[in-house]
């Protein structure tokens, strides 16, 4: 039997077609998945991408949604233009019946303004800026990301316990787009009300890596604190270069993820950064997730991966109790506010008013160099903020501080 | 006061401008020699990091200051030779298409074995530390990285203008037609300076890696700012990228001074500067090939 040329091309086209075939529409439900993956903040989105995978794969094995199998669709959302023209994609062409992920703030915008047209749901796992939840708030979008007001009031009572706010003055170094923009302005809202003033602010390109312009004007202005509002490959370089310099002025960040301390290497981290989720966490949940984590990626999982696990989980959680893939029924879903396992010691739950997940917060500090005992446990964390007596939103924007009307 | 805080950042965008220039130099001399713009020059000064990384803790940082930038340049003689050699008289558009899409493979591998996420390294104990002089305090780890680009710089300058193989470059950049009809072949010539081009970046990233962060797109940052540093400079003109270097590092440290937003922008908006008033670049030669 001959094989003709154009026989193969036929027959290629047939395989080639066969998996949209098998996966039809009725016994699968597809979540997409949009994160950065390369650029500044492409390590961070890697721990989203591997987080999101495992929480599919646990899914399936234990059935699915709704006895179909859960298919994640994974792209790299690149820049708000190209994240917006992939989400628009996802909902039209591959039908997914939600959108999962982010870290861009630019970018969660830009995607919140697909679904809401579209009506299909946006769970915002690491876009922090309280414009989101605020001014620019959606009805499709939700929150598992802690909001720049969380970060900000949960670090800045470990910083006002310390002594490191009231009458004294403080430089910022801050990222310059959109989430560090927001940061700088809820920072600086912040700092004054607790009597503190600010001595100096620097915005940074999100491109730099040489820090070491402004570490001389950090030495020159002798700050009584540094407050980092950086974002991504910053901190690692911010980092390093700090402790090149050898400055010994206290330092405080005001938004951070644990995976860029974990790059800046032996010696390199120091000060107090605030995280909504980090693997030393002692609830049955959290640890269950750091075993599974760390036995599939052979690397402990970090909060960005967190976000994005949850997010999946809560997700598959929600078609499950709606019995279906509704958008609008599984807003109504997360509005009721009903308590869920978030992997903390609390149950957190969606504020109905702004869509953002009321949850504990930690402070971390770096361990001094003697102290630390292996590449990953090298801080020390707080006690859950709010405390247990506290009601779960004493860390989020009030209303005056952040209001929403949904479109 | 003021003035001495602006000699401060004047001086350090000095010494970032030494730093700049190892790069610069390389992609300067593949492009006047070969005709061809090596897009792929950041990912061996990313390679260059990476094996540091990876060799420090066997054979210690020295080791790797030494082994990183040979490895790295014999892989430049074995890519030289099987790939770029092919494009030297094609069109100049298919060796852009050729090294951007090698930078983008080598990008993406060391993202599959290394991972996104930075990997950690420190500066070795022993060159930690800071240098006070009066007020200026500096860090002892980036004045050795200043004495090091100053010897491969001095060095590279040596081979080029004392040496018979130096001649030998300086002519084919110039006129390799001739050199061709007086019976040398530039093939060998050329090899060898890719391997030193690339041997140089990777010198750079052995030199980064212990301060910023150690990642897969490192490369690609760095490039623009090297692009940036020849175009201003000039082709063919050793001293141009030399001065280019160094004003390049003054003009940001004073952008981040005087206006930190512009810091990265700034670069730019010189480049556009100087092209539109020298569109050869400060110090460009007139090389007849590319006419």
């Amino acid at each position: 039997m001959s094989v003709t040329r154009r026989g193969f091309v036929a027959a290629s086209a047939i395989g080639l077609a066969a998996p949209s075939i098998s996966y039809a529409q009725s016994d699968v439900i597809r979540i997409g998945h949009l994160t950065p993956r390369t650029g500044f903040l492409g390590p961070l989105g890697e721990y989203a991408v591997q987080a999101a995978t495992l929480a599919g794969e646990e899914i399936n094995a234990a059935g699915g949604i709704n006895g179909k199998r859960l298919e994640l669709l994974m792209e790299d959302s690149v820049n708000p233009q190209t994240g917006s023209a992939k989400a628009e994609r996802f909902v039209q062409r591959d039908r997914v019946a939600a959108i999962v992920g982010e870290i861009n703030s630019a970018t969660a915008l830009a995607i919140a303004q697909v679904v809401n047209r579209e009506r299909v749901l946006f769970l915002n796992t690491g876009a922090n800026s309280d414009a989101l939840r605020g001014s620019d708030c959606q009805r499709f979008m939700f929150h598992v990301e802690g909001q720049n007001s969380m970060y900000v009031k949960t670090v800045g009572r470990a910083l006002v316990e310390g002594g490191l706010i009231r009458g004294k003055r403080s430089y910022a170094l801050t990222a310059d787009y959109a989430f560090g923009h927001d940061l700088l302005r809820v920072a600086r809202r912040f700092l004054t009300d607790n009597g503190g003033t600010v001595g100096g602010e620097d915005l940074i390109p999100t491109d730099l890596t040489d820090f070491s312009p402004f570490l001389l004007k950090i030495r020159q202005a002798r700050p009584d604190l540094v407050v980092a509002n950086l974002a991504g490959a910053q901190i690692t370089n911010f980092l390093k270069q700090y402790s090149e310099f050898g400055l010994r002025f206290p330092v405080a960040g005001f938004g951070f993820d644990t995976a860029l301390a974990w790059g800046a290497g032996q010696g390199n981290f120091l000060g107090t950064w605030p995280v909504m989720w980090h693997h030393q966490i002692q609830s049955p949940s959290a640890q269950g997730f750091v075993r599974a984590f760390t036995a599939k990626f052979n690397r402990p999982p970090e909060n960005q991966a967190w976000g994005d696990y949850l997010a999946v989980k809560l997700m598959a959680q929600a078609m499950t109790a709606t019995r279906g893939t509704d958008g609008p029924k599984i807003v109504e879903y997360f509005e009721g506010e009903g308590r869920v396992d978030i992997l903390k010691t609390r149950e957190g739950y969606f504020r109905k008013s702004d869509h953002q997940l009321m949850q504990e917060a930690y402070a971390i500090t770096a361990l001094p160099a003697n102290e630390v005992r292996n590449r990953w446990d090298i801080f020390r964390a707080s006690a859950p903020m709010p405390g247990p007596n506290e009601p779960l939103d004493a860390i989020a924007a009030t209303a005056e501080e952040n209001s929403c009307t949904f479109r | 006061m003021q003035i001495i805080f602006i000699l401060e950042q004047v001086l350090n965008g000095l010494l970032i401008g030494a730093f700049y220039l190892l790069i610069a130099l390389g992609l300067s001399l593949i492009f006047s020699l070969g005709g061809i713009v090596n897009l792929a020059h950041g990912a061996f000064f990313a390679l260059g990091a990476y094996l540091t990384v990876a060799l420090a803790p066997e054979i210690g940082f020295g080791g790797a200051f030494v082994v990183a930038p040979v490895l790295v340049g014999i892989l430049g003689l074995v890519i030289e030779r099987f790939l770029l050699r092919r494009f030297y008289r094609a069109d100049p558009i298919l060796g852009l298409l050729l090294t951007f899409g090698l930078a983008m493979v080598a990008e993406q591998t060391m993202r599959m074995v290394f991972g996104a996420a930075p990997v950690p390294f420190s500066i070795p104990q022993e060159l930690r530390g800071q240098v006070l002089i009066g007020d200026f305090i500096y860090s002892r780890y980036r004045l050795l990285i200043l004495g090091v680009a100053v010897v491969a710089v001095f060095g590279l300058w040596l081979l080029l203008t004392r040496t018979a193989f130096g001649r030998v470059v300086r002519a084919g950049v110039q006129d390799p037609d001739m050199v061709a009809a007086l019976g040398i072949s530039l093939k060998p010539y050329m090899s060898a300076v890719v391997a030193i081009a690339v041997g140089l970046a990777a010198l750079a990233g052995v030199m980064t890696a212990p301060i910023t962060g150690v990642h897969p797109a490192m490369g690609a940052e760095i490039l623009t700012f090297a692009f940036v540093v020849v175009v201003i400079g000039g082709l063919g003109s050793f001293w141009g990228v030399v001065a280019a270097a160094f004003i390049v590092g003054v003009v940001r440290g004073l952008a981040a001074y005087f206006y930190p937003p512009a810091t990265e922008a700034s670069v730019y908006l010189l480049m556009v500067l100087v092209l539109l008033l020298r569109p050869r670049g400060l110090f460009g030669e007139r090389i007849q090939k590319f006419e």
